[in-house]
């Protein structure tokens, strides 16, 4: 597989100047090893190591995750690879005061979508080239007409099932769940230093792989995404036993979306849902 | 305790357990009122005092299911009418939201109720526990929770 160099060499000579100016300690972008079929992320601290860096269709990971680590944040102002995406979930993260705009530097690389076939989030993005960024590295790809009806699709298709078939469903998902907590570790949003599963006093979360801890802690997981997730689906890509995450992030982002109008990490400015309410609220099936 | 609550009833038929959250400044004293009052309510609910509908996280709903509820109400003041101003209005956003997602999961909504009442409220609370009693009478044990696996792999 060959790197994009259209986007790869000026993203490159991008980092390397970030690095030798002194505007930035660390560029974070995506390095990959031959012909894998995965892109790794990759750190930067030299201008010279800037040629490590790439960026094609196999960059799946977000690297927005390492924006709220102290042990990346301590090694001063970082320069971070952004596709829309990932973008997306930066924007959350200002939104959150988790990072400052003015402690990192923004590399946008325009996007036409990862994998092949390519992934489901990239067949609805609407931000291919993602924009406020502080460098474009390449030049923007056209922006497909994106039918909204398509973006909570994995959603719908479930909720067009009776209860029981989706409890059937969701039993049988969920059971093989591991607890891994890649789906945490991998999350942009799941920054919390103490996550509520680790909580023992009280135990909110039965930490055993059961059927009944797991729906727990998955309630628990989307729940505290619920307007916040960005549908970056990097939960369900790291997922080892290959549990659909995604769907119920959708099912959430769709209702945030009927309720509120609310898309989250189209802006920084934005007000999360929860965070705020209207006295005209939905308020339906309330006694 | 109310007069219907201490009426023999038959130890063989089942009775529901019906955990409910309920709001220090309007349900709780609502729940006060009914019982300052007389008026009679079924015993199956066992009421937690919170200061606020706002301070229900969804955690005490999965909590209660697991201890076995078979069902949930979280009842706080009317919109507009919140102690803290605005508890009730953020508790609703969520606690909506919740139970979509609930329902998404396939676990029945018609096990968790949200309810605004009053402190003047006795008597709506007084029908409402009748009838959410008499709806989960209806609808039985909370099978889909208490069969889940606690052992094992899952």
């Amino acid at each position: 597989m060959n790197a994009n160099t259209a986007i790869t060499e000026p993203l490159q000579s991008a980092a390397a100047d970030l690095l030798s100016e002194g505007k930035v300690a660390v560029v974070i972008g995506y390095g990959a090893n031959g012909d894998s079929s995965l892109a790794h992320p990759e750190f930067v601290r030299k201008p010279e190591d800037a040629e490590r860096l790439v960026f094609d269709e196999r960059c799946f990971g977000n690297l927005a995750v390492y924006l709220s680590k102290d042990s990346i944040r301590q090694m001063g102002k970082i320069g971070i690879v952004v596709k829309g995406c990932d973008l997306r979930a930066i924007n959350v993260l200002l939104r959150e005061h988790v990072v400052k705009r003015e402690d990192i530097v923004l590399i946008g690389v325009p996007c036409a979508g990862l994998g092949d076939p390519p992934l489901q989030k990239c067949s609805v993005c609407e931000q291919r080239n993602p924009e406020g960024c502080d460098i474009l590295a390449g030049d923007p790809v056209e922006q497909p007409q994106v039918d909204a009806e398509l973006r909570y699709k994995d959603a719908a298709d479930l909720d067009a099932k009776s209860l029981e078939e989706r409890w059937e469903y969701w039993r049988g998902q969920l059971s093989k769940c591991i607890r891994c907590y890649a789906c945490r570790n991998v999350c942009p949003l799941c920054y919390c230093k103490r996550c509520i599963t680790e909580k023992t006093i009280p135990q909110w979360i039965e930490s055993s792989a059961h059927l009944r801890g797991n729906v727990a802690w998955n309630v628990a997981r989307a729940f505290h995404l619920t307007g916040r997730c960005v549908n970056c689906g990097e939960c369900e890509r790291a997922c080892p036993m290959d549990i659909p995450l995604g769907a119920i992030n959708q099912k959430m982002a769709q209702l945030m979306n009927e309720w509120f109008d609310f898309q989250s990490g189209l802006s920084s400015e934005e007000k999360a849902p929860f965070t705020t309410f209207n006295a005209d609220d939905p308020e339906t099936g309330i006694l | 305790m109310s007069q219907e609550a201490n009426k023999p009833t038959d130890p063989s038929e089942w009775q529901p357990r019906i955990v409910a959250f309920l709001c220090n400044w309007c349900s709780y004293a609502g729940a006060d009122l009914a019982g300052m009052s007389r008026f009679a309510y079924p015993a199956a609910i066992k009421i937690v005092r919170l200061p606020c509908s706002g301070r229900v996280d969804p955690m005490f709903i999965i909590k209660s299911f697991e201890q076995g509820a078979d069902l949930v109400l979280v009842s706080g003041c009317h919109p507009g009418d919140c102690h803290y101003t605005s508890g009730n209005y953020h508790a609703r956003r969520k606690l909506l939201a919740f139970r979509e997602l609930m329902t998404f999961l396939g676990i029945d909504p018609r096990r968790f109720k949200i309810s605004w009442v009053s402190a003047a409220e006795g008597a709506k609370w007084s029908s409402l526990v009748k009838e959410i009693t008499a709806e989960v009478k209806a609808l039985g044990p909370f099978e889909t929770y208490s069969e889940l696996q606690t052992g094992g792999t899952g």
